[in-house]
């Protein structure tokens, strides 16, 4: 009695040593989830999920206080995936978060521009070039389209236009079924 | 190590289709007249298009630089004739989007007068690789089998590659082009040529040149020129006539036996496949100084009156060139650039003929129908039986019908090469090659939406890391400063006080000082000047 009551206090300390180290040794400092999450944003920074960021909206995703329908410019590719990845429904865009539009880019007008700073400080990802009092011009290929430059702006010199579509970015179109029930039988 | 088979091998799938050869072989190859104006696009080739180097009012001579290329994959543009740039802007270019890019048009002063290119070579068998390579780039040279990859890149084999067998791929399979033929047949002096400055630019063991058996002519055309050349280490392999022989994959396995492994290159068993044409281009550049300006294109169908081969101007509009080929019969009911298995439908004959151009079809209504309605796949499985590429095209479709890009992948989406077989023999006549190119030009879009949104993310964190940097910062200039101030004396402190006072009295005057001698001196440097 003794005996297996030592050998399974032993065994018992010794596998609580074990998980304590292990805890230790392989400690996960973020949550993979959360990262997972915010692979699949479309990192645009806009804040229209009610959120400080994609990363922020990724992590309150992983902790179940946000739905995975509040991203307008992921749209249904983005919910769809979110989807997949945590096992759920997929569902509609959340409409009070937004559309889902065209991709869109910021353009400075630069007569306008009064090199106030303030799109620059505005501007998520560092993509509006300038200094005070000196014209401010937009990255384009760095630009996100989140629009959070257009609000500060006093002269309102800010305009969003749709990304444009070089010929090889062209994409071929979906053959549309001409038979809708062939549509239907694929689903 | 590859070795030719004595007898070729048969790859797997495909389809006899019915030739249409003989009837744009008819006339000889001609030269086409040039145009008075040319649309000369500046992205010709797979990879980077090419930057203009010349604005409007610029007179150009034939064979001059008029776009240079942007980074290793890409190639340069040169005027095809002489006259004057009108303009350097977007114009509609033959592409399946219909869209326009960007083009320098040149109209023509009529003299055809040629530039300097420097970019002759003599004792080229005792060269540097390298410096033939340069001089294929340069002359802006890309495959001109279809693909238009930059032939300069698979001259360049690396360190790491031995190339066994160089094959030249003459084996033209869609059953109206006819443009390889005809060259094979005019000028296999030049085709010969640019074999053998090609086998030395790529130290080849072995060189083969594969033809498919329907085409007795061209086979005895290039045999009496290595004949006359007495050259007998190339071979020339007449390849069973069976579509898509040509397709490099295909007539790789046909000479070799050998598959070139999923989603890699010929190079990755010691294979490098050039097309006659692009052949006969490296000797006009490296033996004439030409470079690629022209080639061989086939005006065909039953839409066009005289159908045959012409030596067409880079930028030439094909309305000019069916126009010679006797304009367009009653029958005309559409135009594709390329073959009718491979080619896509063009919107207007005003499009510029492009490097890559090797037929222009003006097919009739029974040559080109409309596609009956598609019908639900019945999984007959046809299409898996012709597909050259041993893919199962059924399961393709599901996947890219349901849109679901990531089992389409699975099934080595990439493997496939578009040659159309599956779709032509689907008893439901679904559009299969459409929904494959559908799911590729998506997954590529996805792909630069990932690395877009990745860019996005590193920018974000980096201006968090910046803005946290900064605040640090603030705050540590603000306790300095704090403790600064904490150190300085007590107001109790009356003497240390005045010190102070006295010291900062003393600097005062100190700059006063300096600033009237400033002064002074400008003054009467000013004196002096007047």
């Amino acid at each position: 009695m003794l005996t297996a009551m030592i050998a399974i206090g032993a065994l018992a300390g010794l596998f609580g040593l074990l998980l304590g180290y292990s805890a230790i040794r392989f400690r996960v400092d973020a949550d993979p989830i959360v990262d997972q999450i915010d692979a699949l944003l479309p990192q645009t920074q806009c804040g229209q999920c009610g959120f400080a960021g994609c990363r922020p909206y990724a992590e309150a995703i992983a902790g179940g206080e946000a739905d995975i329908n509040q991203c307008p410019p992921g749209g249904e590719a983005t919910i769809q995936a979110l989807a997949d990845l945590l096992g759920v429904d997929p569902k509609p865009l959340n409409e009070e978060h937004g559309e889902h539009g065209e991709k869109m880019v910021a353009v400075i007008d630069e007569q306008t521009c009064i090199g106030c700073t303030l799109c620059i400080q505005a501007c998520p990802v560092d993509a509006i070039l300038g200094a005070a009092k000196q014209m401010h011009t937009v990255i384009a290929d760095e630009c996100t389209g989140c629009e959070l430059c257009l609000p500060p702006c006093p002269v309102d010199c800010i305009t969003m236009v749709p990304v444009k579509r070089d010929i090889s970015q062209w994409k071929w179109p979906y053959p549309e079924p001409d038979h809708p029930e062939i549509a239907e039988a694929g689903k | 190590m590859v070795t030719l088979l004595e007898k070729p091998a048969t790859f797997p799938g495909g389809l006899h289709l019915p030739s249409e050869k003989s009837r744009s072989l008819t006339e000889p190859l001609t030269s086409a007249a040039i145009p008075a104006r040319l649309h000369v696009p500046l992205g010709q080739n797979i990879g980077e298009p090419a930057e203009a180097v010349v604005k409007p009012g610029d007179k150009v001579l034939r064979g001059q630089l008029i776009a240079r290329s942007l980074g290793y994959i890409s190639a340069p543009v040169h005027a095809p004739t002489s006259g004057t740039v009108r303009d350097v802007g977007d114009y509609p270019v033959p592409h399946p989007s219909g869209l326009s890019a960007p083009c320098i048009v040149i109209d023509s002063d009529g003299e055809d007068r040629a530039a300097e290119t420097g970019l002759q070579m003599d004792r080229v068998y005792e060269a540097d690789p390298a410096d033939i390579r340069q001089r294929v780039r340069d002359a802006g040279i890309v495959g001109l089998g279809g693909a238009g990859f930059p032939t300069a890149v698979k001259l360049n084999p690396g360190p790491d590659h031995i190339v066994d067998l160089l094959v030249i791929n003459g084996a033209e399979c869609e059953p109206y082009i006819t443009c390889d033929e005809a060259l094979m047949c005019c000028r296999p002096d030049d085709i010969i040529e640019g074999i053998r400055i090609m086998r030395h630019a790529l130290r080849a063991k072995q060189v083969v040149i594969g033809i498919e058996d329907s085409m007795p002519n061209a086979i005895e055309c290039l045999r009496k020129e290595l004949e006359r050349v007495g050259e007998t280490e190339i071979r020339i392999v007449a390849v069973p006539t069976r579509y898509p022989a040509g397709g490099e994959k295909q007539l790789i396995y046909t000479l070799t036996g050998e598959e070139v492994p999923s989603q890699g290159l010929p190079i990755d068993i010691g294979v490098v496949c050039h097309n006659v044409g692009t052949a006969a281009a490296v000797a006009r550049a490296i033996h004439h100084g030409e470079p690629l300006i022209s080639r061989v294109v086939t005006v065909t169908g039953a839409g066009v009156a005289r159908p045959r081969n012409f030596d067409v101007r880079i930028g030439t509009p094909i309305g000019d060139l069916v126009e010679q080929a006797g304009g367009y019969t009653p029958d005309v009911a559409r135009l594709l650039m390329g073959g009718p298995m491979m080619g896509f439908t063009l919107n207007s004959d005003r499009l510029p003929v492009i490097k890559t151009s090797n037929c222009i079809l003006a097919a009739s209504r029974a040559e080109a129908p409309d596609p009956p309605h598609p019908q639900p796949c019945i999984r007959c499985a046809r299409c898996a039986d012709v597909c050259p590429a041993s893919l199962l095209p059924q399961q393709l479709y599901w996947y890219a019908f349901a849109r679901n890009l990531e089992k389409v992948q699975d099934y080595n989406l990439f493997d496939c090469i578009e040659c159309g077989c599956c779709a032509l023999v689907c008893p439901s006549h679904i559009p299969l090659v459409q929904y494959y190119r559908f799911a590729k030009t998506e997954i590529w879009d996805m792909e630069r939406e990932r690395e877009k949104a990745d860019l996005a993310r590193r920018r974000h964190e980096a201006r968090l890391q910046r803005l946290e940097r900064e605040k640090k910062a603030l705050e540590e200039r603000r306790a300095r400063a704090r403790k600064a101030l904490d150190k300085k004396p007590k107001a109790g402190d009356a003497d240390a006080k005045k010190a102070e006072i006295a010291a900062a009295l003393a600097r005062v005057k100190a700059r006063k000082k300096e600033t009237q001698a400033a002064t002074g001196q400008a003054d009467g440097g000013n004196g002096d000047g007047n």
